[in-house]
């Protein structure tokens, strides 16, 4: 079983809902995205995704767009994004998941990446399973965890032929529509969750607008895991290189997750 | 591969020519590009569709278009004759009518209200306003904002037709920019909106849709030439954005072996990544034209070593874009097609050589096709013939131009 596999399990185990939050590297600089990391896990996140920023982030609302301009203008490259991820291997164990529009993956090379990763799964936005099957193989076959996203307009149909590629856990996108925090939650979220249960036992992450702790737990009631994106990389954006920014990300960290009082 | 998609130029089902093409988009973008390409196929096989789409081609639109013999032009050139499609005396001044009102078609088939669209140099906007206008459809148009600056007149018309015109501040704010803010659009409002995509880019089905739509010009001008001189013309020449107005020309001639086409890029005003929009053009280190993803679609595009999506540069608005419409890709690697680069003064040296020689002002887009010409009819002798696209008129940029010229 892959690491993002047991640390379902464990989960399961515990009777605990995963978190799994989302920064971009080098965002706003890769030393403070390392520290981020280290802080992340130890506010509590089961499996953390890092952002590979592009120039077109055609899936990404303003925040993440933002967060990308910012790391690009440090010049922040994928060979970065993954010098990051072995540095802080040292320090944390928590299973990272590589999230990236296509074309900086391809000109990469699939050899490449698989060979020297230290990722535990990739996500990459814009390749749905249909387009990836060479490079599912290549990912698979290095022991790396692809991971699919679905959402609330994927077919049933569509949903058992991504359950059977994807591997690690399905990533249920909340709603139509772009990255960005939301005030609501709507229903589509749950319903696409008993859909893909009806179609495969990999677990099921939910993201995309998930900004407060009411939601985090809303999604812990139906799904096996909460990701956040923008909520934190709007903290970021808002700390703007003050002092003890990791600190307080780390804070806002440990309020979604927090239990209720 | 089989030998008979390269002789045809089709894509397979899933809308691949080789490697190029496809879908490469978020999982929400799945189910209404597979909606919209069972409503292409079912109306592809429609008499009714075609039939309707044909009456408003040639009653609303002036279809079919002249293909005009240059005769000063081919005098200049003192080589073959060259001949002209007048794609630019279509309603609303270029070839992106006969894309929106079959797409129009779709939208309605399909019954969403609500249309948009991005454009670079305003004409895909003005097109799209004007069909939704004709059909009673909400439009939004997204524009970047270099772009609404240097094409003012086509924002002013898009208004005046009834559209939204939503100015794109991200990015190099030009076409690239007006795309991506079409596609969060679409996916956030999947369900009632359609997008009317400008070009033979994006994923599929759009560059066989809209490939389909725009050979048109390819068939009318196989025809007039034919009956013109009683022979098909050794070459046939188009400027290229994504690829519209080339590959509607292009298409019913591919098996022609004997014909050679030719895509006209942007060359702008340098040979560095960032001054030119020459996707076919690999570069130095610092980056070039590279097979990659952008948009939706696997073809070459301008990048940096690392895959990010370079900036480009050209004097015309319609054909500053970092990638190009895939089955161009896939006619370039199998060597059927040709492509070339005209820089923005050769540009402008055509807009103003077609202007004096034949009297008609051409997009500056169109404009970059009309040196390379003389240059190929120059090669060839008298009594053969070549056909440029004139892909559209120039009114728009005539204030761009003078401007240039008080400088
Ligand atoms: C007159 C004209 N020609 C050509 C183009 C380039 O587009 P395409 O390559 O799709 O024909 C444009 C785009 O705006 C245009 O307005």
């Amino acid at each position: 079983m892959s690491r993002i596999g047991e640390t379902f399990a464990s989960l399961k185990r515990l009777g605990r809902g995963g978190f799994i939050p989302f920064v971009v590297a080098g965002d706003p600089d890769l030393a403070t995205t390392e520290r981020l990391l280290i802080e992340l896990a130890a506010a509590g996140a089961n499996i953390i995704e890092l952002g590979v920023p592009f120039s077109d982030p055609v899936a990404d609302g303003k925040v993440i767009q933002r967060a990308s301009e910012r790391a690009l203008r440090n010049g922040v490259t994928l060979r970065d994004a993954l010098s990051c991820v072995s540095h802080i291997k040292l320090h944390i164990d928590v299973p990272i998941v590589l999230f990236s529009y296509f074309n900086p993956l391809l000109q990469f090379g699939e050899e490449q990446l698989a060979g020297k990763a230290g990722v535990d799964a990739v996500l990459v936005t814009d390749l749905i399973p249909e387009e990836a099957e060479w490079w599912t193989q290549t990912l698979l076959g290095q022991g790396l965890d692809p991971i699919f996203l679905v959402a609330p307009t994927t077919s049933d149909e569509r949903l058992a032929y991504i359950a059977q590629q994807a591997r690690g856990f399905i990533y249920a996108v909340s709603r139509a529509g772009v990255t960005g925090a939301r005030d609501q939650m709507t229903r589509d979220a749950e319903a696409l969750v008993k859909r893909v249960r009806a179609v495969s036992d990999l677990p099921v992450a939910v993201g995309f607008g998930i900004s407060t702790p009411e939601q985090v737990r809303l999604v812990w009631r139906f799904a096996d895991a909460a990701v956040v994106g923008s909520a934190i990389v709007r903290e970021i954006e808002t700390l703007d290189n003050s002092p003890d920014l990791v600190k307080r990300v780390g804070e806002f960290a440990r309020s979604l997750v927090a239990p209720a009082s | 591969m089989k030998e008979s998609q390269i002789k045809t130029s089709e894509p397979d089902e899933h809308g691949h020519w080789g490697k190029f093409g496809g879908r490469y988009v978020p999982e929400t973008l799945v189910a209404p590009l597979e909606e919209l390409t069972n409503e292409f196929t079912r109306a592809r096989h429609d008499n009714n569709f075609w039939r309707e789409l044909n009456l408003l081609l040639r009653d609303y639109a002036g279809r079919p278009t002249p293909l005009f013999h240059a005769q000063r032009l081919s005098t200049h050139a003192g080589g073959a004759q060259i001949y002209l499609k007048r794609e630019d005396l279509l309603h609303t001044g270029a070839h992106k009518i006969n894309n929106a009102l079959g797409q129009a078609l779709l939208a309605r088939r399909m019954g969403k209200q609500r249309v948009i669209a991005e454009t670079g140099a305003g004409q895909h906007g003005v097109a799209t306003a004007t069909v939704c206008a004709l059909f009673g459809l909400r439009c939004v148009i997204y524009m970047g904002a270099e772009d609404v600056r240097r094409q003012s007149l086509n924002v002013f018309r898009m208004r005046l037709l009834g559209a939204d015109v939503i100015t794109v501040d991200a990015g190099t704010r030009t076409l690239k920019d007006a795309i991506n803010e079409a596609l969060r659009d679409w996916v956030t409002n999947v369900h009632d909106t359609y997008y009317l995509l400008g070009s033979a880019l994006g994923p599929h089905p759009y560059p066989l849709m809209v490939r389909d739509f725009q050979s048109v010009i390819g068939r009318e001008a196989r025809e007039q030439i034919l009956s013109a001189t009683g022979k098909l013309p050794r070459a046939l020449i188009a400027c290229v954005g994504g690829g519209s107005n080339a590959i509607g020309l292009f298409h019913p001639f591919i098996a022609d072996e004997a014909v050679r086409l030719i895509g006209v890029e942007a060359g702008g005003c340098g040979d560095s990544l960032g001054k030119h929009a020459a996707r076919f053009h690999s570069g130095e280190k610092s980056g070039g034209g590279r097979v990659g993803v952008l948009q939706g679609t696997m073809s070459y595009v301008l990048q940096d070593p690392n895959g990010q999506i370079a900036t480009t540069h050209s004097i015309s608005a319609g054909l500053d874009y970092s990638a190009i419409g895939p089955e161009h890709a896939f006619l370039h690697d199998n060597g059927r097609a040709e492509y070339i680069r005209s820089s923005d003064a050769e540009a402008l040296e055509g807009f103003r050589l077609c202007a004096k020689l034949e009297g008609i002002i051409p997009a500056l887009e169109t404009a970059h096709a009309i040196m390379p010409a003389i240059r190929v009819a120059r090669e060839l002798p008298r009594d053969d013939a070549i056909i440029v696209n004139l892909s559209g008129r120039g009114d728009k940029d005539v204030q761009l131009v003078a401007d240039l010229q008080t400088r």
